[in-house]
Order: C-alpha cells, then structure tokens, then sequence
C-alpha cells in the first residue's frame, strides 16, 4: 500500500510539474493557442470557399458549405487533440534533455509505468481543454449549430481514440534516448504519416490503394470516423461502438508495446552512455 | 556493513569500427584487438588503411569498498572516470563487467532498491530554469514519495541554511547565480534523506563561505544521520580535512587508495616541507591540475 501511494505521488509530480511549467511558460501557450485556432478557422474557411474552389460559383447549389465546413472542422480538432496527446507523451524525454534533469528522473526510484502515467494524464486533460477552447472560438466564427449532434459520443470516441496514440507517442518517446541530438524531430515521422492516412481533411476512400489499406491501421481513422458521425450526424453512442472497439483494442496492443520499447531503448542508453548527453 | 562494493567494474564506450555482422562473419571478438589499456582511445589511423575501434576505457576494472558511515573520496584528473564511476554506482549506467552493490543490493539487478536509498549531486546543477527552486524540489520530492506539506518547510529551512533569501526560493532558477543553483542541487539531494549520497564536484563554483557550509553539511550528514558520502573533487584541501579515505583514479584505474595521511606517507617530504595531497596527486597522475570549470565529464 505504501509502495502504491508512493508511486502515485511521483505519478502526480509529472502533473505538478507540467502544470508549473505552463505557468512559468503561459505567454508560449497563447502563441501555441492563437496558432492553432487560425489554424483551425483556415482549413475550415476552405469549407466556405469549396464554390469558389470548384468552378461552380460562392452560392454553388449542389455544395453543402455548412456540412463541408463542419467536416474540416472537425478533422481539425480531433488532430489536434489526438497529436497534443502524442507530443505530450514524446516530450517525456525530449523535455529533459532540454532542460538537462534527465538523469535525476531516471535515478528516482519510480517504475516508468508511474512516469508515464502521470505524463499522460496530464497530456490528456491539457489536449481536453486546449481543444476545447479553439471548438469555442470556431464554433463562434462559423456560427456552427451542434444542437443536433451527439457531443457526449463523440467525447467517448476521442478518449477511447487517446489510448492507441498514447501507446504510439510512448513509443516515439524513446527516439530521444536513442538519437540525443535528432531524436525529437526524429518522432514527427509517426505524426505526419497517420495525417497522411487517417483521413483527417478527406475521407479515405480517396487515396490510393496501399495508404487505403493503411488506413485500416490507424488509429485516427476511426476515431475522425466516429466523432465525425457523432457531430455531423448525430449518431447515438451505442452506434459508435465499431469505431470504438478497434481503437481501444490498439490502445491495448501499443501501450504494453511502447513500454517495451521504451524499455529497450533505455538499457541501450544506460549502455552506451547516451543518457548524459544533451540534445 | 558495507555501503558500496565495487567489484571488478569496467566501462568502455565509443563502439567497434565494424558493424556486428561484419564481426560475426569474422568471428572477431567484440572488443577489437583485445587491448583494454585504461582509457585508451583508438582511432582511425588516417593512412586510409581500414578504420580502427574508438573505444574509450572510462573505468578499468575498479575494485573498492566503502564502509557505512565512512566519506570515501575520489580524486583524479580530467577524464579519470570519476563522473563516470558515480554513475555506475547511482543506475544511470551500465558497467560491461564487473559488479556494484550499494547496501547489499546490486545496482544492475536491483536498480529500484538502490535508487531508494541514494541520491546524487553532479557538477552541473540541472533543473528546469523557469521553474522555481521550491517547484524544483517539489517535484525532486515527489519522486521520492515525500509529503509535499513537510517537503515545502524543509525546503525553506535548507535553503534559507544554504544562504538563499526566501524570495530567491520562489524565483525562476535561471534569475540565479550558478553557486546558487548548486546549493539548490544539493538541498535537492538531502531532502530524500540518502542512506549514499554521491557528491560529483559538489563545491565546484562555490564561493569559500558557500564551500565551507557545503562541507558542514557533509560532516553533519554523517555525524547526525550515519550518511555514507562518496565525493569526487577537486580541491585536494576539501579532500584531504573531509575524507576518512581516498582513491586517486587515472586513466580510468585506481592507482592509489588510503587514508589521506597514508597517501601523503607515499611521497617523502621536500626540503623538510610536510607533503600535501596535492604533491601526492601530481605525483602518481604526473598531471597538473587544472580548472575543474575545464572537466571534460567523463
């Protein structure tokens, strides 16, 4: 019992510390949170624009702007929250690095279940609210009606979603174990291949035959599939279900996959004395 | 009881010119050519011949015990593989040979035992720069499965001790000097309250009053709560009045371990002049000293 309450207060202070470390760092924040909400209003202002954009006119008849605007929106947003959960997750140790802590973490007596799990929490709550916030603002500008969706199931199909990316930015969190100097770069690839294939401001059906296939393992796929039925039509959450299962499924697979990975990677850095150095 | 076993430890790093595959076609021997001369380095030769390994040696088959209660100092030159040896003892590295007990528990098989019971203060104070010295150790505490409330007054308490007014105690580290950060560092590492605790250049960028506390709180950490202590330094004055014994390291061996009276029996005074630590040091290393701003960490 003791043990417990010991690793879950190291697990806490994964929290404590990124919580501090916003504070300290809030002006970034908002130049992260401005960014990202223009990011958001640009790509769905293309919604608005698909008239223009298709030769047929800003009233074309046969486009519906509303759904089109509504369906980038939220390509937008579950990326959004789906990739700050990931970085969170990779920034384990590429914060350290930086900061050059990274051996006082790695000599404290915690089990790395406990240090990721608190770096995940976190990750989780923070990607919640930071994507909460630009749903508000670009719900504001595009005067969106979400009276007819379902936001309760599209909330479940994110969070269901969080667990397959927390197992992947796990793993991409020992790149900078392995690789100190390129490391954290080095973890973008993970990133910019499941935009490419999950569908995020397309449907898959247009790609290509083997990044068609791909998509079938993505997690993000599921998920955009999910929360875009939830909020664009509405679907009750038991509906949600098979876009639920096979991500959870993921998350059960490349959690335990990640922590094994991660394993590996810091023994060859304790092996090669590669944790020292900073990137 | 003995607080440290060092048994036999060796540490190379760098890695063989060829690839494993090539090795194993070859059936050559991991190592290279075998020689494992103490912190070698061996290059290219440049004359386009076939590259050699670059396999540095940090520790060559180190063996020493250091007793409960007992302040063990390490000396040596640059690159000696002092730093490299406390972080063989404290699990951030693992030896190629060799064994390390920390209380009876080994540090490869054990790591969270060892971790439970150590703590360790390098040269260079780490911390995350934007947060404050009390954010800092909080989370330091936290790992340790402190109580934050009492952690809080501790913290104030050392640090105010250390000579930090209050209102540094919540001010960005990066607002503060690097003899500060230090004495941070170092509360950092008492609040755990070690069983081991490893001082890698503890005072190093310490001004001498700054010095003289740090090394009243060593004393008091052994004297109050029987903390074994395992300091590597510089300052042979700071090694020869606080450790009961010392090891001098080169070239990642120890040449020479006793108390600092029995080392400076090696060296027969000069001129009458009694013999210091230092004559001792220059002595067996045939090395000058040289700014420990200037350590290369190895």
């Amino acid at each position: 019992m003791a043990a417990l309450s010991m690793q879950l207060r190291a697990s806490y202070a994964f929290m404590e510390r990124n919580f501090n470390l916003i504070k300290r760092y809030w002006t970034w924040e908002l130049v992260w949170l401005v960014y990202s909400v223009s990011d958001s209003l640009a790509v769905s202002f293309i919604g608005l624009g698909m008239g223009v954009l298709s030769g047929g006119g800003a009233a074309a008849p046969n486009i519906n702007t509303g759904y089109l605007v509504l369906y980038l929106l939220i390509g937008t947003l579950v990326w959004r929250f789906l990739s700050q959960i990931f970085f969170w997750i990779t920034d384990l140790i590429n914060i350290e690095r930086w900061e050059g802590t990274i051996e006082y973490t790695l000599m404290a007596p915690i089990h790395r279940i406990t240090h990721m799990a608190g770096q995940t929490f976190f990750a989780v709550i923070y990607s919640l609210v930071f994507t909460g916030v630009i749903l508000g603002v670009t719900a504001l500008v595009f005067k969106i009606d979400l009276s007819e969706s379902n936001l309760a199931g599209a909330l479940v199909v994110m969070l269901s979603g969080s667990f397959s990316f927390i197992g992947v930015g796990i793993m991409s969190s020992s790149l900078p174990l392995l690789f100190p100097e390129r490391g954290a770069q080095m973890s973008n690839v993970f990133i910019a291949l499941l935009l490419l294939i999950s569908g995020v401001y397309y449907p898959v059906s247009v790609l290509p035959g083997v990044l068609r296939k791909l998509a079938v393992i993505s997690p993000a796929t599921y998920v955009l599939e999910g929360v875009r039925k939830a909020l664009l039509d509405g679907t009750p959450t038991i509906e949600l279900w098979k876009n639920i299962w096979p991500v959870l499924l993921m998350g059960l697979a490349l959690i335990p996959a990640g922590l094994w990975v991660f394993d590996i990677a810091e023994r060859y850095a304790k092996r090669s004395g590669k944790l020292h150095r900073n990137g | 009881m003995e607080a440290i076993v060092v048994d036999q430890i060796y540490k190379k790093f760098g890695k063989p010119a060829e690839p494993f595959w090539k090795r194993i076609l070859k059936g050559a021997h991991a190592n290279g050519n075998g020689n494992s001369g103490a912190a070698v380095q061996k290059n290219g030769n440049g004359n386009g011949a076939a590259p050699k390994p670059s396999v540095t040696v940090a520790v060559d088959h180190v063996t020493f015990t250091v007793q409960q209660g007992e302040i063990f100092g390490v000396l040596g030159p640059n690159g000696g593989g002092k730093s490299t040896l406390i972080r063989l003892i404290s699990t951030l590295l693992l030896p190629d040979e060799g064994k390390i007990s920390v209380m009876g528990y080994d540090v490869v098989r054990q790591p969270m035992r060892v971790q439970e019971r150590i703590n360790r203060v390098s040269v260079e104070a780490s911390f995350f720069k934007k947060l404050s010295p009390m954010e800092n150790l909080l989370y330091g505490a936290r790992l340790y499965g402190l109580d934050a409330r009492e952690t809080r007054k501790q913290v104030v308490e050392i640090l105010t001790r250390l000579g930090l007014e209050k209102r540094a105690i919540f001010s960005p580290m990066e607002e503060m000097s690097r003899g500060m950060q230090q004495k941070v560092a170092i509360a950092r590492a008492l609040l755990s309250r070690p069983q081991l605790l490893l001082l890698d250049e503890p005072t190093t960028g310490l001004d001498p009053r700054s010095k003289r506390e740090v090394q009243a709180i060593v004393r008091e950490l052994r004297e109050q709560h029987g903390t074994t202590i395992l300091l590597t330094t510089h300052d042979m004055s700071e090694a020869d009045t606080l450790c009961d014994r010392i090891a001098i390291m080169n070239s990642g061996k120890v040449i020479a371990l006793d108390t600092p009276q029995g080392l400076k029996a090696l060296i027969p005074p000069k001129d009458s002049v009694e013999t210091t630590l230092e004559d001792v040091f220059l002595e067996l290393t045939g090395k000058k000293l040289v700014n420990p701003e200037e350590e290369a960490d190895v």
